[in-house]
């Protein structure tokens, strides 16, 4: 165990008292970060907060899914702290997010660039010392010189309808040797919006974080405001929550499988997937009118009942779904030339998954068993329990594998829930929050593990609000899951992990 | 090879009948929302506290919302006591003008027949170039689901290409941040005249949930000039294709006929 013993433990979305969360020294803080970090831990937030006294706050939280325990501890810093990327490599992009946000600089970190691009929140301290505002990609990027090596740069406007976002790509002939994911040009300012609420909007930015993980993120949003006022949601909402996130992953992972299938140009699969993707969405929309989930999960619960006429519809579109779904994908399995394509493509190592923290189907593809929804049991997931699907090999392959797993152990979750989906309210009344608290909600996305941690002021509004998709973790596995590929399998390996953009930028 | 073709045959055809027959929409499906002015008491402006957007006025005739700013999350219709709101199965809410995306208590017709001249030119071959500004990537999702074989974009002669050199036009999504106003300014020069710009979403059209956050310019800035509007968060599929297909003159003017469904 970590040789730090004052720490604060929690569970997913368990309030506690900011003052409960021990502020320790620098040495004592790097410590319990690091160690935490190697020792079966993981660092699944590290951010920074102003101080009423002056300087900035750092908080971190290590993750232990063997107990489901999160650790917190603080430490205070003003302008600058030797960087703990040099001994925690997870440390990585909340340093860089630190020191973006607050203008602390973390002395000696091995990268230390802008994450998105925008002003220090507090005005005259920036860390990139900066004259003018600053400008989306406009930074120094790792090269490689020699003869024969070349860089081609991709971004922000793609070519397909897809978000903007910066590559760069080192290489060897068609070997790339070094690629460098620029991003920020999604940045809406969503957590500074947050601070001072809950108001109208503040539902409605969770919404629109990611919009593919609408689901997701307002859950998590709505657990941690849960737990800060203390209200219990009824079990009714946990189930019709949990069903909508494994509707979410199914449309969303179905979409991923017909997208490599395109990739590797075999067409059938692209094309029923693409549509069956679509039912997946528009089953969704039975529950709450809204294919992305909008309007239906809410503080104390859900929105929508769900009667039993629409509860008939549900089961009767799943069982087709799932139907077209199986026909669809085997035709993958069963095609060698797709399996070629797939097999020893962007292979990713156990060891380098752990070291970098990865989450979702990307770290269960390397054979890492992490999943919050079993680590970290939330809402209906206390009582019951999905399979965690892994495989070995860490490559496209692999990815795609767990993919179509989770699809068919999502499937039977939800026909299982509809079977016994528990009776009552769907919606309890809510209270204000309680001041001077904070909680970390956890939820498994399809994308990976979603951290959110709130904060309150002494009124019981949002100090701060800090939101972490799985992305903000998983764009490092894809940048080194590139390396010593040929640059033509970009498009495979970046759709294997399919991340978000705008869930990274905020 | 033969379970390829047994799963063809499985899967069957698949591709909707719109615009010939009906769109088959959501139960719960959120339209064009209708305002009873009568109905509105006195002085309340409790649908306009609710505005998580600050898309409603209230005034002496009651109620307008602006449905360019709209993210049609129905937080009115629920704060509206004496049920004046209400959002109707009309999906048909793309227009040319910017004002007529305003609806009070008139019923006015969205979705109209849009200029000759871009339907002489466009009518039978529309490329288009998408750009994603800032939005969460829902209006991107539902742009991209009209090239598969659900809607089949391509049968109308509508086709997103990759470089805006090929395009006719821009098809804008996102509230437009600082951090990509300068790349949709340049994307949109390199467009060849005439272009057309397309602001699919309430994020392109008035900056959607983060307006007025310094962030982002409240949707597409006035150096991209848009031709035609899709309001939604993000609007449904057919509510895309109903626009495009109104701003290629592929569906008919009816004004008139509008219709409560």
């Amino acid at each position: 165990m970590s040789s730090v013993t004052s720490t604060c433990v929690l569970r997913n979305s368990q309030a506690a008292a900011i003052a409960s969360a021990p502020v320790l020294g620098e040495s004592e803080f790097r410590a319990f970060v690091t160690e935490g970090a190697r020792e079966g831990g993981r660092l699944v937030a590290f951010f920074g907060y102003p101080q009423s006294e002056g300087g900035i706050r750092l908080l971190a939280a290590i993750a232990r899914g063997g107990e489901s325990s999160l650790e917190v501890a603080t430490t205070r810093v003003d302008r600058v702290y030797p960087s703990l990327t040099t001994d925690c490599v997870q440390a990585h992009g909340f340093e860089r997010e630190i020191a973006e946000q607050w203008g602390v600089e973390p002395q000696g970190h091995p990268w230390l660039k802008p994450v998105r691009f925008h002003e220090s929140y507090r005005p005259g301290q920036d860390v990139f010392k900066r004259q003018q505002p600053p400008q989306a990609g406009l930074a120094d990027f790792y090269r490689i010189e020699g003869e024969e090596v070349h860089e081609v740069a991709v971004g922000p406007v793609h070519a397909g309808i897809i978000e903007p976002g910066h590559f760069r790509f080192q290489c060897h002939g068609e070997e790339v040797l070094h690629l460098e994911i620029s991003l920020g040009y999604q940045h809406r300012g969503v957590e500074r919006a947050l601070v001072g609420g809950p108001n109208a909007r503040s539902l409605h930015l969770m919404e629109t974080l990611a919009g593919d993980t609408t689901i997701g993120h307002t859950t998590a949003y709505c657990q941690a405001v849960e737990s800060l006022t203390g209200v219990r949601v009824p079990a009714r909402a946990q189930a019709i929550r949990a069903i909508a996130l494994e509707l979410e992953r199914l449309a969303n992972h179905t979409g991923d499988l017909g997208a490599l299938a395109g990739d590797a140009g075999y067409l059938p699969t692209m094309s029923y997937c693409g549509r069956i993707r679509g039912d997946f969405l528009n089953i969704t929309a039975l529950l709450c009118g809204n294919r992305f989930g909008r309007n239906l999960i809410c503080p104390g619960g859900v929105a929508r009942e769900l009667d039993k006429n629409r509860l008939a519809q549900l089961e009767t579109r799943l069982a087709q779904a799932s139907q077209d779904v199986a026909s669809a994908v085997n035709l993958l399995w069963e095609s060698s030339s797709v399996r070629a394509r797939f097999e020893n493509t962007g292979t990713l190592s156990k060891e380098t998954c752990l070291q970098l923290g990865l989450v979702g189907p990307v770290a269960r593809a390397c054979g890492v068993e992490r999943d919050a929804r079993r680590e970290f049991p939330f809402g209906l997931y206390r009582f019951f329990q999905i399979p965690v699907s892994t495989f070995h090999h860490g490559n496209v392959f692999g990815r795609a594998f767990v993919r179509w797993l989770e699809i068919q152990r999502s499937i039977n979750f939800i026909q299982q829930q509809l079977k016994a989906l528990p009776g009552g309210a769907i919606r309890a009344e809510m209270k204000p929050m309680a001041p001077g608290q904070f909680c970390l909600s956890l939820v498994e996305g399809w994308r990976g593990e979603i951290c959110h941690v709130g904060l309150t002021g002494d009124q019981g509004q949002w100090m701060l609000y800090k939101v972490k998709d799985p992305s903000f973790h998983n764009w490092m596995g894809l940048a080194v899951a590139l390396r010593g590929q040929q640059i033509s399998d970009f498009p495979l390996c970046n759709k294997s992990f399919n991340l978000s953009y705008c869930g990274h930028d905020l | 090879m033969i379970k390829t073709l047994r799963a063809r045959w499985r899967q069957k055809q698949r591709t909707i009948a719109f615009p010939q027959g009906e769109p088959v929409l959501p139960e719960l499906f959120r339209g064009r929302p209708e305002i009873d002015g009568s109905r509105c008491a006195k002085g309340c402006d409790a649908c306009a506290q609710s505005c998580p957007t600050g898309a409603i006025q209230t005034g002496e005739s009651g109620a307008q919302i602006d449905l360019g700013r709209c993210l049609f999350c129905l937080d009115c219709e629920s704060a509206c006591a004496p049920g004046a709101i209400h959002f109707t199965r009309e999906y048909r809410l793309a227009t040319a003008k910017r004002e007529d995306l305003t609806v009070g208590g008139d019923i006015k017709s969205l979705g109209r027949a849009f200029n000759r001249r871009v339907q002489n030119l466009f009518g039978r071959s529309l490329k288009l170039r998408q750009v994603s500004a800032g939005g969460c990537n829902a209006c991107e999702a539902d742009v991209n689901v009209l090239n598969t074989i659900v809607f089949d974009l391509g049968r109308f002669g509508i086709q997103f290409v990759a470089s805006p050199r090929h395009a006719d036009g821009l098809l804008i999504t996102g509230p437009v941040t600082q951090n990509m106003r300068e790349a949709l300014e340049n994307t949109y020069l390199a467009v060849p005249a005439p272009r057309l710009v397309i602001a699919v979403g309430g994020c392109a059209i008035a900056g959607g949930p983060f307006a007025d956050n310094p962030e982002v310019t409240n949707g597409a800035p006035a150096t991209v000039p848009v031709n035609l509007f899709i309001p939604g968060c993000p609007p449904h599929p057919i509510t895309i294709l109903d626009g495009l297909l109104r701003l290629v003159g592929q569906i008919e003017e009816n004004g008139d006929d509008w219709k409560k469904i």
